[in-house]
């Protein structure tokens, strides 16, 4: 067992770390101000192939793996959360899917220049009712022809409204429950396809989280991903594998927030002594240091585990439920040493506290993560 | 055309910390970089390569460890790398070590060959012109920009108040300067091309064509006979003055010192 990187990740480390600092983090403060989507950083994320880490080249990617993808999130996710999430959303959420399941045809057209980054990809499950709840889906398709006709609509679609591609669920069979969902690949421009409200947000505010609707939305017969009923198995799947996105992510986020406060308890003076001298900033870092280290020795598990094909769904879960928790409490302890300056937007802990909460919440709830470890546990 | 950039691989600080003790520099817990103009003259030919096609080789001398400086150059596109290492080459100045370098370019074929102006843990700027003289190469030194004409090159060479435009016929050497260009990142698949599939090749005394009397510590004419840390300047102190009572003033202080 060896828990050290090897040189290739080690390089590879070192050049998400060169292009975080250079090329994201001067832009974070501003990107959550606004609100804005970074076009122009994804344009840069994908001349330096980080928007297909883990596909082989022959589908366009970079030939990397699953740990490179994580460590890709991770870097991203220390200086801007929103990079990071937009990164994980279409790799794991979209291009995987597609490069799993999808049909060699399907995969020259979508997931080349998915992985190339030519395309920015979304995926669509979640609806106004159902959240966890995943098997009480109301947007249906119904075959006509040769074409599939989508009606209904999904609400929180991350990168949606700049998403080129999109994996979208649908019921295809109302009366078979989860058995009658299917996966669709649809493209942004299909007539009937509509991008609709725009979601205001407490964090990871420059990701556009949008409604998707769809209003006989004609797609082609060839675009249903996998078979007809298997949609809920391809969205399950999907989500165990973004867990590990989203954990990388609450890992980042943790990272971050603990490296700027380390800098900032260094030169903070209080009582004539920088607050690093004082045993309580001492503590507080040990305890924030230690659960963002074993985060990333579960987070890093997961993601070896999935790239050598091993089971990884509760290892994923446990990753996900424990990273984001680290993230929400290594960002808050990191406002409390910051103090007053801590809450103001000069500083960006108060940023990384509001978008390290999304990570509890969003592809599985930590409540969700909790019933899987257990469904694992009790087989 | 063929493209020939010599890097160095050197510690990632302005600050070099010596040992006090023997005179050398503390690398450990420093990180290793790419020579920031070599950097920047790798990035030069990447650029010929990527506008008008070059096959692009990359050479370093030094200790095995210089293997991550030309995996991270392989990473960056460039298409041959070469590590240029053995015991025999240990201790070399820079004549020794352009002697080296030019032994084993005199067995490739080239139209330019790049290396940065200076490396900064040495700031010699010699061992670019150095190589010239060798293989018998026209030289341009700090050079900021570049086309190509033809059969020729147009080379921008820098000065402090100004530049020179300098024609040149292939093949020839130039020493890039930093602030030629801004570096690509390595690529993330490069990185695993790097890694899995694209090889450094190593070249030892037994591959180049060189005069054993001139590499290594033993062909070193420079002898370093001591290197210390500069002690800490006290801060200075600024005067506004007119211009006769600044001189009147810095005379006064220079004899105070008994400099002058």
């Amino acid at each position: 067992m060896d828990f050290n990187l090897s040189k290739e990740y080690i390089m590879l480390q070192r050049m998400y770390q060169e292009f975080a600092e250079t090329e994201v983090k001067p832009l974070a403060e501003e990107v959550d101000e606004t609100e804005e989507f970074p076009v122009e950083t994804v344009k840069k994320l994908a001349r330096y192939g980080f928007m297909g880490i883990p596909f082989p080249k022959e589908f366009g990617g970079e030939g990397g793996d699953v740990l490179a993808y994580a460590m890709a999130v991770e870097e991203l996710s220390k200086v801007c959360a929103t990079t990071g999430v937009i990164v994980s959303a279409h790799t794991s959420l979209c291009a995987t899917p597609i490069y799993e399941f999808g049909t060699p045809a399907q995969k020259e057209k979508y997931l080349v220049p998915l992985a190339k980054g030519e395309k920015l990809g979304a995926f669509g499950l979640t609806e106004a009712n159902a959240g966890t709840d995943a098997s009480s889906q109301q947007t249906t398709a119904d075959l006509e022809g040769d074409e599939y006709v989508l009606n209904g609509s999904k609400i929180f679609i991350t990168n949606a409204g700049y998403a080129d591609t999109y994996v979208v669920m649908a019921m295809t069979d109302k009366t078979k429950g989860n058995k009658g969902i299917s996966a669709f690949i649809v493209e942004k421009d299909t007539p009937g396809f509509t991008i609709g409200k725009k979601e205001a947000k407490m964090g990871i505010r420059g990701s556009a989280t949008c409604e998707l609707i769809f209003e006989n939305c004609r797609i082609p017969k060839d675009n249903l991903l996998g078979t007809e009923g298997k949609g809920f198995r391809i969205a399950m799947q999907t989500l165990d594998g973004g867990r590990i996105g989203i954990a990388s992510q609450a890992l980042g986020i943790a990272a971050g927030a603990l490296e700027q406060t380390v800098n900032y308890v260094k030169e903070r003076k209080q009582f004539g002594k920088p607050i690093a001298a004082f045993q309580n900033t001492q503590f507080q870092l040990a305890d924030m240091n230690t659960k963002v280290e074993a985060a990333r020795l579960l987070v890093y598990k997961a993601a070896v585990q999935k790239q050598n094909k091993m089971p990884y769904s509760k290892e994923a879960a446990m990753a996900k439920l424990y990273a984001a928790e680290v993230a929400m409490e290594v960002t808050t302890k990191a406002v409390q040493l910051h103090g007053g300056y801590g809450y103001t937007r000069e500083y960006p802990v108060e940023r990384m506290m509001r978008d390290a909460k999304i990570t509890e919440i969003y592809e599985g709830t930590s409540e969700v993560q909790k019933m899987v470890i257990a469904a694992h546990l009790l087989k | 055309m063929k493209i020939i950039v010599c890097i160095k691989q050197v510690p990632d600080t302005n600050e070099v910390k010596l040992d006090p003790k023997t005179g050398t520099l503390i690398r450990d817990g420093v990180p290793s970089i790419i020579n920031p103009d070599d950097k920047s003259g790798l990035e030069a030919a990447l650029r010929l390569k990527d506008q008008k096609g070059a096959h692009v080789t990359v050479i370093s001398m030094g200790p095995p460890q210089a293997d991550a400086a030309l995996r991270e150059a392989l990473a960056m596109g460039v298409d041959r790398a070469i590590l240029l290492t053995d015991r025999a080459f240990g201790g070399a100045d820079t004549w020794a070590t352009s002697t080296t370098l030019a032994g084993a370019i005199k067995k490739m074929d080239y139209d330019l060959i790049i290396t940065g102006r200076q490396a900064i843990d040495g700031d010699t700027a010699q061992v670019g012109p150095q190589i010239a003289e060798h293989l018998n190469l026209p030289q341009v030194s700090y050079v900021e920009g570049m086309e190509v004409d033809g059969q020729h090159f147009i080379f921008k060479r820098m000065f402090e108040d100004g530049y020179h435009r300098i024609k040149v016929k292939r093949p020839c050497l130039i020493t890039t300067l930093q602030e030629m260009n801004e570096p690509r990142y390595m690529k993330v698949g490069g990185i695993f091309d790097a890694y899995r599939e694209k090889e450094v090749e190593i070249m030892t005394l037994a591959d180049i064509d060189v005069n054993l009397e001139h590499i290594g510590l033993k062909g070193s004419p420079t002898k370093v006979k001591k290197s210390f840390t500069k002690g800490v300047k006290s801060a200075g102190k600024v005067y506004e003055l007119a211009p006769k009572e600044a001189a009147d003033l810095i005379v006064d202080k220079l004899k105070e010192k008994f400099i002058i």
